[in-house]
């Protein structure tokens, strides 16, 4: 079996390459379908592989922003992207990203960095969980009180409509994002890049988790075009990261070049599947994905706490976040198949 | 009031282009660890891969910056390739919440 197992020419370890496939088509399949790089999935995935930590985080930027770009592609072909948006956003992400750095290192210097860090994530994931099936909620509501009415709502209504109160600050320049949809203030997009790229700064993730929510309550952008939007800034955001990584010496490029196989397949099937979902549907989906990421962190926070089950609380978080993959992936592919052969179907009968 | 607005974006765009650079100026340094690759085990291309590392970082993260978006571009083209043939419409999409 030793054909199964490569010799990485950097890092110098020896690795199960097919789980590299496998790994690459999971979170293809997830980043493609809700916008997201998906760091907080790999980076422990490839650590369990065999690399050290510093080669995981260098390696998982390099496959994302490959991985990302080629979701982008073909969510542009299906008008997902608003580019318009995208580059107006990238200014205040990288700004808030590089303070967010800094952040960090002061925080570094007091000596609290990681309490801090780990507990605002938790206080961050809790609040977008919240957000998100508030808003599903609240949708459903609404579309029981006009089916009670013998009514139907417009397709494009939401639970939750932060933005339209938001949308109402005009403070010059006015802007038309054409694909989003949207006339808002130029500050309105700025500034809500600038706070997701802070947030993500300080928590050293990729940013997708936070901005793709934060685009549709805040920004307005219908759920597809968030998705869309943020994989593009996903793939600018981290080629950059790859790039910075990879001249520190900490990136496995043939690591990154075999994931990538998997997730080229991946990300074609999660952004085809939202094709065939509802936003709401995608939104749904998103808030479990949070919540399973925000218990993980917990399990790893209580630790401390629990010396005697350290062993049993990181073993559950690791088996959390693998299981929240391959179960989310494989549902997202269930309704992709489902979806297209309906579509073909129906062409078949035309 | 409206100019005004105009000049202050303006500047602040300029301001906001600047501060990385100013935020990295400010931030200290890390420890200089350097990492050789073993090429003694490698032959062929990941010796060549192995040895770019180990002569310049700098040559070998223009060849990863190249490399990763031409790779996903040529997977991303075959995969429309497939997907045509499969049969599913990717040119338009129905945007429903």
């Amino acid at each position: 079996m030793d054909w199964l197992y490569m010799l990485m020419p950097i890092a110098g370890v020896k690795i199960f390459w097919p789980g590299l496939i496998v790994l690459g088509v999971g979170v293809g399949i997830i980043g493609g379908f809700f916008g997201m790089g998906g760091a907080w999935m790999v980076t422990p995935g490839l650590n369990i592989l065999g690399f050290p930590m510093a080669f995981a985080i260098g390696t998982d930027m390099a496959h994302m922003a490959g991985k990302s770009l080629i979701s982008t592609l073909r969510h542009g072909k299906f008008g997902n992207v608003d580019y318009k948006l995208g580059f107006v956003m990238l200014a205040g992400t990288v700004i808030g990203m590089e303070m967010g750095a800094q952040l960090v290192m002061w925080l570094e210097r007091i000596g609290s960095v990681d309490k801090v860090v780990r507990w605002l994530y938790i206080v961050l994931l809790s609040g977008i969980a919240w957000m998100v099936f508030h808003d599903y909620f609240k949708l459903k509501a609404k579309q029981r009180a006009a089916a009670a009415k013998g009514e139907e709502l417009d397709k494009s209504t939401t639970g939750v409509e932060w933005h339209k109160t938001l949308h109402k600050i005009k403070i010059p320049p006015m802007m038309h994002f054409k694909a989003a949809g949207i006339h808002c203030s130029l500050w309105l997009p700025v500034v809500v890049s600038f706070l997701t790229g802070l947030l993500a700064g300080v928590l050293g993730i990729g940013g997708g988790l936070i901005r793709m929510p934060a685009l549709i309550y805040m920004v307005g952008c219908p759920t597809h075009v968030a998705v869309g939007t943020d994989l593009f800034e996903v793939a600018m955001s981290s080629l950059y990261g790859a790039g910075t990584f990879t001249f520190k010496g900490r990136t496995e490029l043939v690591a990154a070049m075999i994931m990538l196989v998997g997730a080229a397949v991946g990300a074609q099937i999660g952004t085809v599947a939202t094709k065939y979902i509802k936003g709401s549907g995608i939104r749904f989906a998103f808030g479990l994905a949070v919540v399973g990421c925000a218990l993980s962190i917990l399990m790893k926070l209580m630790q401390p706490w629990f010396p005697s089950i350290k062993g049993i609380l990181d073993l559950a978080a690791t088996v959390l976040v693998l299981g929240l993959v391959s179960l989310m992936s494989l549902y997202i592919f269930v309704r992709m198949v489902q979806g297209a052969k309906k579509e073909i179907a129906s062409k078949k009968q035309q | 009031m409206k100019k005004r607005l105009y000049r202050i974006w303006w500047a602040l765009t300029t301001l906001l282009l600047l501060a990385p650079s100013w935020a990295l100026a400010a931030g200290g340094k890390g420890a200089p660890v350097v990492i050789v690759a073993d090429t003694r085990k490698l032959e062929g291309m990941m010796a060549w891969w192995a040895n770019l590392y180990n002569e310049s970082h700098f040559y070998f993260t223009v060849a990863t910056v190249v490399m990763i978006p031409v790779v996903g571009m040529l997977f991303g083209i075959l995969a429309d390739i497939v997907m045509n043939w499969i049969g599913i419409d990717l040119k338009s999409r129905e945007l429903a919440e």
